[in-house]
């Protein structure tokens, strides 16, 4: 039988999604309803004075409106950081409470005040709009580089600063910088963005007031943790009367990873009212109240000598966390962003000292990539700017300051087990005909055109786990993750996996891998997810982790299977244990044509007893039924890396920025699905590139998101972006079995620095921010005309 | 949404006389829908007159182009005989939005809404076009008052617009990255009587640059344009483009719209 995992498997999931057979928490309906409604803030900062919900309360149709006070009542808690950060002076982060209705101040506009349940969704809205609620409106704090100069928005938390935090050496990185030819420095803005998945969040939930049980159908990445969460911190319900359904998922970026204000309100309140209750956000609600990604601005200094060596690098970063501090708010821009500063060089010395602060504005966390596309994106763009003012070539200032040799023992933190960076620079220096550019440009040229290349060297840490490492970092859990294989008696086989599919294809991947492992035709293979009572405790989805920590899992259950299998294919085969060899889905005794296929072992196993001249298949000491389970922990991250080389067109007269080319060479170590694997690499190209060209979330004064809509925010659209050319090199990883990276998040790693590296080298190397969009472009070749002319 | 009463109307009489100042006509709702679902507007009766026969359809004579109310996008751009005697108006019709947008919305719709930043207004100032509406023939110049805000009354519905065939003609913008509204949209057009340079997007209203128009009579050439002062005064400011932007803008696309003519 071939090997399926490497193969372009069609996805199991086509069928379902491509003929609108998806289940998504909005297609649930359940008998004798109510429709939530959410009161929010319109402010971005004020005090509660007093909300009057008497003549809403008498609207028609209204079945109830609870408030913060009841929450408080109740003592229901709030939302939490994932991670607990300390700062470079040893003091524990500060975090304000964060409950799930705001009872005495609000802190960004669309945080939840009060919500509405009635008969119908249109009963439920204009009910709401007759809650009366005064608010002391206070000044906001929304600019980020000012915020630790404003006033304090939480009580306690001086300056807004949640920490202060260094991860580094900083006499070590003055010491290098005293020895330096040349120090580089660069001020860069990582540009605030909303990630728009396709489903808004929404959640229906079920009571049973015999039972008390609680059914939380939600829009998640990680239902396991949001039970968790709901249970133990927020007080709705032991974990045993709680069961979290995170159905067909419609992507989630990061922005699903956390459980949201209304999940446990709605959960609270089913109890309370004793009836169904069902919240589907509008767009705007998404726009308003999904965490947002990125928002730093960082000042970077690269120490080199002048043939282009690196001797030490600093990065002085502020990072917006938003209103409150949420699951992965707090490590987002510390450690999936510091030990990543230095790119995938050699750097003898180097720190990250990253302020994180508060601000007026929705919370930032996780968003693909999350702190690695940053890291990135500094690093890249300093190497850049080093590459320029030495006067070298972009690839040759990189391949000059490559690890050769791996395990390489990365400055920060990391060891990363294998890699080549040469060999994807060189590979995508040809994919991309990186030697014909100065061709094209010329023919840019004489059409009127500026054109400019860019290149990017990146590696992350992805695949988050090992456990004993994230919970020494300050990680509230573990991040391994678990699966169960269970053979039916009939021969197929159900696969439940702690990780969650929301757009990752996992009935396909993880059915390959199991397939191989396990002899068994994919088709009779079932992939089950997303369901607390189904599966055993998992820990969900993000930090491309599915396949290199959960799918591992289901490798090490399947051998568990396997080798319960061998032990009664012996006994059933009269054969010792030692003789049996399982290969392709049989036991088969050596030298010898007995054998028996797995179906028939699992089928034997589920019949265990003595009759007559029948005798058990179970050998003694083991217990009928061919079903394991797996907890995996790996030992370490998993390290992809790669080269991306890009090519924009500008068009001075307008500012408008043509992508041209964009070239893509990485390694995944082991692709399981190539289809798939390129599928994810389209996809966080896409959003990268929608990064540096496009999106952007802007915030006025007063605290107001001006880009609350897609007439404002722009999503980049298909017609933005070229054909991708695509190209991969493999070193397996070391840390688990199958030699597998993480693949979801590279093309948001490396497509923001490449693309604007390209849009600066059309520019002759002046500097501009993300997004490049046609007006700050126009101008710097305004500029650029202006400086050439009195040069002349 | 707020509840409303929905009315089909069967021609533009009965349409007209449901009309009422808590009322809309209904034909793309490209806006109006929009508007109404995000609450920005609200009203009692909703009159949709895309059932109107009468008020769709395309004719074409030797002087004139004259297009339904109620006609989509999508038909104007395809339409082989647009084409023919006026291609940057199905052009123009190509641009807007998306195909979504193109397959619902209608140019009466766009132009009574008279959206700053829609295409469709620059067209009728371009092409000296005349609104036809049930009691009256307005010009374009006069029809466009300011910022959403036409001469039309409450109760007067648009049956036809009518463009005259240039001699040349040529429409330039740059789009709304996001919207893919004009940031900036020129539409120049050469007649026998004159020159046209109509700017949408740039300002409050649609407008007749004269003094684009002033250097394109004495020599009608994209380098005509080159010495003739856009001001940024008056100019929109947003997220997407600054005043000063926008000025420079509308020579560079009136430039384009020059040479593509």
């Amino acid at each position: 039988m071939a090997s399926l995992v490497g193969s372009r498997v069609e996805r199991k999931e086509d069928k379902r999604f491509l003929t609108g057979k998806g289940r998504y928490t909005a297609d649930i309906n359940l008998a004798n309803q109510t429709y939530a409604v959410f009161i929010r803030s319109p402010h971005a900062r004020a005090k509660i004075k007093k909300i009057d919900t008497s003549k809403a309360l008498k609207s028609s149709g209204v079945v109830d409106i609870l408030t913060g006070e009841h929450i408080a009542t109740d003592k229901i808690g709030g939302l939490i950081a994932g991670w607990a950060i300390r700062s470079e002076d040893g003091s524990e982060m500060k975090c304000p409470a964060n409950p799930p209705l705001a009872k005495d101040s609000v802190n960004f506009v669309g945080d939840p005040v009060a919500v509405v349940f009635a008969e119908s969704l249109d009963e439920a809205k204009a009910a709401a709009e007759l809650v009366k609620i005064d608010y002391k409106v206070l000044k906001a704090v929304t600019s980020l580089a000012d915020t630790m100069n404003s006033e304090a928005i939480h009580d306690g938390i001086d300056k807004n600063l949640c920490y202060d935090w260094l991860l580094g050496d900083r006499q070590k990185v003055k010491d290098a910088f005293d020895k330096a030819d040349k120090i580089i420095k660069l001020d860069i803005t990582n540009n605030r963005l909303i990630p728009n998945a396709m489903e808004p969040r929404a959640c229906v939930i079920d009571y049973n007031t015999a039972s008390e049980e609680i059914t939380c159908y939600t829009t998640s990445q990680n239902p396991h943790l949001s039970r968790l969460i709901m249970s133990a911190f927020g007080g709705v319900a032991p974990e045993n009367k709680l069961r979290v359904v995170a159905p067909d998922v419609g992507g989630g970026f990061g922005s699903k990873i956390n459980l949201y204000n209304e999940e446990i309100v709605c959960s609270w309140a089913a109890k309370k009212i004793e009836r169904p209750i069902k919240w589907v956000a509008e767009r705007t609600e998404s726009f308003l109240t999904d965490t947002h990604g990125r928002d730093h601005i960082t000042h970077a200094e690269l120490a080199v000598t002048n043939d282009g060596k690196f001797l030490g690098f600093k990065n002085e970063t502020i990072a917006n966390l938003g209103a409150y501090a949420r699951v992965f708010g707090t490590v987002t821009p510390t450690y999936l962003f510091g030990p990543c500063a230095t790119g995938v060089y050699v750097m003898p010395a180097a720190y990250s000292n990253v302020k994180a602060v508060y601000t007026n504005t929705a919370p930032v966390d996780a968003y693909r990539g999350a702190g690695r596309p940053e890291a990135t994106y500094t690093i890249e763009r300093i190497v850049d700017k080093a590459a320029i003012e030495l006067g070298m070539d972009p690839i040759e200032i990189r391949m000059k300051n490559f690890p050769t040799e791996f395990p390489f023992k990365q400055t920060l933190v990391h060891q990363i087990d294998s890699g080549d960076y040469v060999a994807g620079l060189n590979k995508a220096k040809e994919m991309s005909d990186y030697d014909g550019f100065a061709a094209r440009k010329k023919d840019s040229e004489s059409r009127g055109k500026l054109r400019g290349i860019g290149v990017t060297t990146y590696f992350e840490a992805c695949g988050i786990a090992p456990s004993p490492v994230v919970m020494m970092l300050g990680c509230g859990v573990g991040l391994w993750e678990s699966a169960e294989v269970r053979f039916n008696p009939t021969g197929q086989v159900t696969v439940y996996t702690g990780s969650h599919s929301h757009g990752q294809s996992h009935q396909t991947t993880f059915a390959q891998i199991t397939a191989d492992e396990l002899g068994v035709p994919i088709e009779n293979i079932d992939i089950v997810h997303g369901d607390t009572d189904k599966g055993t405790f998992g820990m969900g989805t993000y930090g491309s982790r599915s396949l290199t920590v959960g799918g591992i899992a289901i490798v090490n259950a399947c051998k568990k299977i396997v080798a319960k299998g061998k032990r009664i294919a012996a006994k059933m085969l009269e054969a010792s244990e030692d003789d049996v060899e399982f290969k392709d889905g049989e036991y088969v005794v050596a030298k010898s044509n007995k054998k028996k296929t797995i179906g028939e072992v699992a089928f034997a196993s589920y019949l265990p007893g003595v009759r007559d001249e029948v005798k058990s298949p179970l050998p003694e000491g083991d217990e009928p039924g061919l079903i394991e389970s797996s907890f995996f922990d790996p030992a370490n991250f998993s390290f992809p890396a790669g080269s991306h080389i890009a090519e924009v067109e500008v068009d001075p007269e307008t500012g408008n920025v043509r992508l041209d080319k964009y070239t893509a060479v990485d390694d995944f170590g082991t692709i399981v699905n190539p289809t798939i694997v390129e599928g994810q690499v389209h996809g966080g190209l896409a959003q990268g590139i929608g990064q540096a060209l496009t999106e952007n979330a802007e915030y006025d004064e007063s605290g107001q998101l001006i880009t609350a809509s897609y007439m404002d925010y722009t999503m980049p659209r298909a017609d933005n972006f070229p054909e991708f050319n695509l190209g991969f090199t493999c070193t397996k990883a070391t840390t688990n079995p199958l030699g597998v990276k993480g693949c979801g998040e590279a093309g948001a790693i490396a497509a923001p620095p490449t693309v604007m590296n390209a849009v600066i080298n059309a520019l002759g190397g002046r500097e501009i921010q993300m997004p490049a969009t046609a007006e700050k472009v126009w101008k710097a070749c305004q500029q650029n005309k202006k400086s050439n002319s009195e040069a002349a | 949404m707020k509840t409303f009463n929905y009315h089909s109307a069967k021609d533009v009489k009965e349409a007209s006389k449901l009309a009422s100042p808590n009322s809309a006509f209904l034909a793309g709702g490209m806006t109006t829908l929009p508007s109404m679902k995000l609450g920005l507007a609200s009203y009692k009766d909703i009159i949709d007159i895309k059932k109107i026969k009468k008020l769709s359809g395309i004719k074409v004579s030797a002087k004139t182009v004259t297009i339904g109310a109620t006609t989509k996008h999508v038909e104007v751009a395809n339409s082989k005989e647009i084409k023919k005697v006026i291609p940057s108006l199905a052009a123009l019709a190509e641009g807007i939005g998306d195909p979504q947008v193109r397959n619902r919305g209608t140019i009466g719709g766009s132009i009574a809404n008279n959206d700053p930043a829609a295409d469709y207004p620059s067209a009728c100032i371009a092409l000296n076009a005349m609104i036809i509406t049930n009691n009256r023939k307005v010009i374009a110049d006069k029809f466009f008052r300011g910022m959403f805000e036409t001469c039309l009354k409450k109760t007067e519905v648009i049956e036809a617009i009518e463009f005259e065939i240039p001699q040349k003609s040529n429409y330039q913008k740059l789009p709304n990255p996001a919207s893919r509204y004009a940031v900036v949209g020129v539409y120049v057009a050469k007649h026998k009587s004159g020159i046209n340079v109509a700017v949408t997007g740039a300002k409050s209203c649609v407008y007749n640059d004269s003094d684009i128009s002033d250097a394109l009579k004495k020599n009608f050439s994209a380098s005509a344009i080159d010495n003739v002062k856009v001001s940024s005064s008056g100019m929109n400011s947003d997220i997407h483009a600054s005043a000063d932007y926008r000025a420079n803008m509308v020579k560079v696309f009136a430039k384009k719209a020059v040479e593509a003519c």
